[in-house]
């Protein structure tokens, strides 16, 4: 494969090391000569020095026959402008870092599925350890379905009830249900849901304020 | 978006001209170059920030004007307004030529003043070299 690495940061630096070790062709374009020619120094002649928002620089790099763009500079407006002139140029993948996570909406409004946030990374971590979370974000899907896992406390409206009496919002699925000595079990319409149960649920994450609502109870106000 | 020379005349001039303006800029300085009797709103923050536009009242306006000196932040600032805000009019300063004709295709409503500074240039010297001919 054909890579071009959009940034040459320590982001940059290392994912082009990892990507060259595993017998890709590599290309990093780093903005800054003095941090280009550094880089050069540990990778070789995988290095050019440009700016990667200039069509002409993409262009240099023979950006029409990458296989892939990763946009991985530290300014996520730059990550944005690079995808989108690679995408015009043909490059079937693109893959974008946010350092606002506030900014994923527009990446995926704009087309470009891929992104990673190192900060939605640490926080999605200290989420799962917060025992006062009411709702913990497992996995991002495709099309905006999330999993998650909701744990039924004492006052939920749901507790008590069966699967079927419950009203879930549209695009959501109680896929498996933990009970709290840690049992696992696949969910039926039959299934009564207790207090203390973790459920792992597929939603939408336009539903999640109704799946709190119905699952929690609306004195829970915490974001997730 | 962006209080510098253009952004202050443009506000003035939609300002003078009766339209309810808010200008916003990373520098509270910047303001200076208003008029005094510059009667719109002024609001500091960077307009690629989600919460700063919505601070300034992103949601309820008919127009955004992105004309920093950053054009990947004007293309950022107007993607946000267009695609997550649903603002009808969006319009954005890009200085480069070829960013500005991709952004164009792209849909955004682009001006580039180095294509039309340099066209006007040529026009002007041209167009006083040719009587002496």
């Amino acid at each position: 494969m054909y890579i071009l690495v959009a940034g040459g940061g320590k982001v940059g630096f290392h994912l082009a090391q990892e990507l060259l070790d595993g017998n890709n062709e590599v290309l990093v374009i780093e903005r800054d000569p003095a941090r280009a020619a550094q880089v050069a120094d540990e990778i070789g002649d995988s290095v050019m020095a440009g700016d990667s928002c200039e069509a002409t620089t993409l262009d240099a790099a023979g950006v029409s026959r990458a296989d892939l763009v990763a946009a991985v500079t530290g300014d996520d407006e730059d990550n944005l402008v690079i995808c989108e002139i690679a995408r015009r140029r043909g490059v079937p993948r693109t893959i974008a870092r946010i350092n606002n996570p506030k900014n994923e909406l527009l990446f995926k409004k704009r087309g470009i599925e891929t992104t990673i946030s190192a900060t939605q990374a640490v926080l999605a971590q200290i989420e799962q350890e917060l025992p006062t979370h009411d709702v913990i974000p497992l996995l991002q899907l495709h099309s905006g379905l999330e999993l998650i896992e909701i744990k039924i406390p004492a006052t939920s409206p749901a507790a008590g009830r069966s699967i079927r009496d419950v009203l879930l919002p549209p695009e959501s699925l109680i896929s498996l249900i933990v009970d709290p000595a840690g049992m696992p079990r696949l969910p039926g319409g039959d299934t009564r849901l207790n207090s203390g149960d973790s459920l792992v649920v597929v939603t939408h994450k336009e539903s999640l304020p109704m799946l709190r609502e119905v699952l929690i109870g609306s004195t829970h106000g915490l974001d997730t | 978006m962006g209080c510098g020379r253009l952004g202050a005349r443009i506000a003035a001039n939609l300002d003078a001209a009766g339209h309810t303006v808010t200008v916003l800029d990373v520098l509270q300085t910047s303001f200076r170059r208003l008029p005094e009797t510059f009667r719109g709103t002024t609001a500091v923050g960077n307009g690629i920030d989600g919460p700063v536009l919505e601070r300034a009242g992103i949601r309820e306006m008919d127009a955004f004007i992105a004309v920093t000196q950053g054009d990947n932040r004007n293309y950022f600032a107007s993607q946000m307004a267009r695609e997550v805000y649903g603002v009808k009019r969006v319009l954005c300063r890009i200085y480069d030529p070829v960013r500005e004709q991709i952004f164009r295709e792209l849909g955004l409503e682009t001006f580039s003043p180095t294509s039309l500074g340099a066209q006007i240039m040529v026009d002007m010297l041209l167009g006083e070299a040719a009587p002496r001919r």
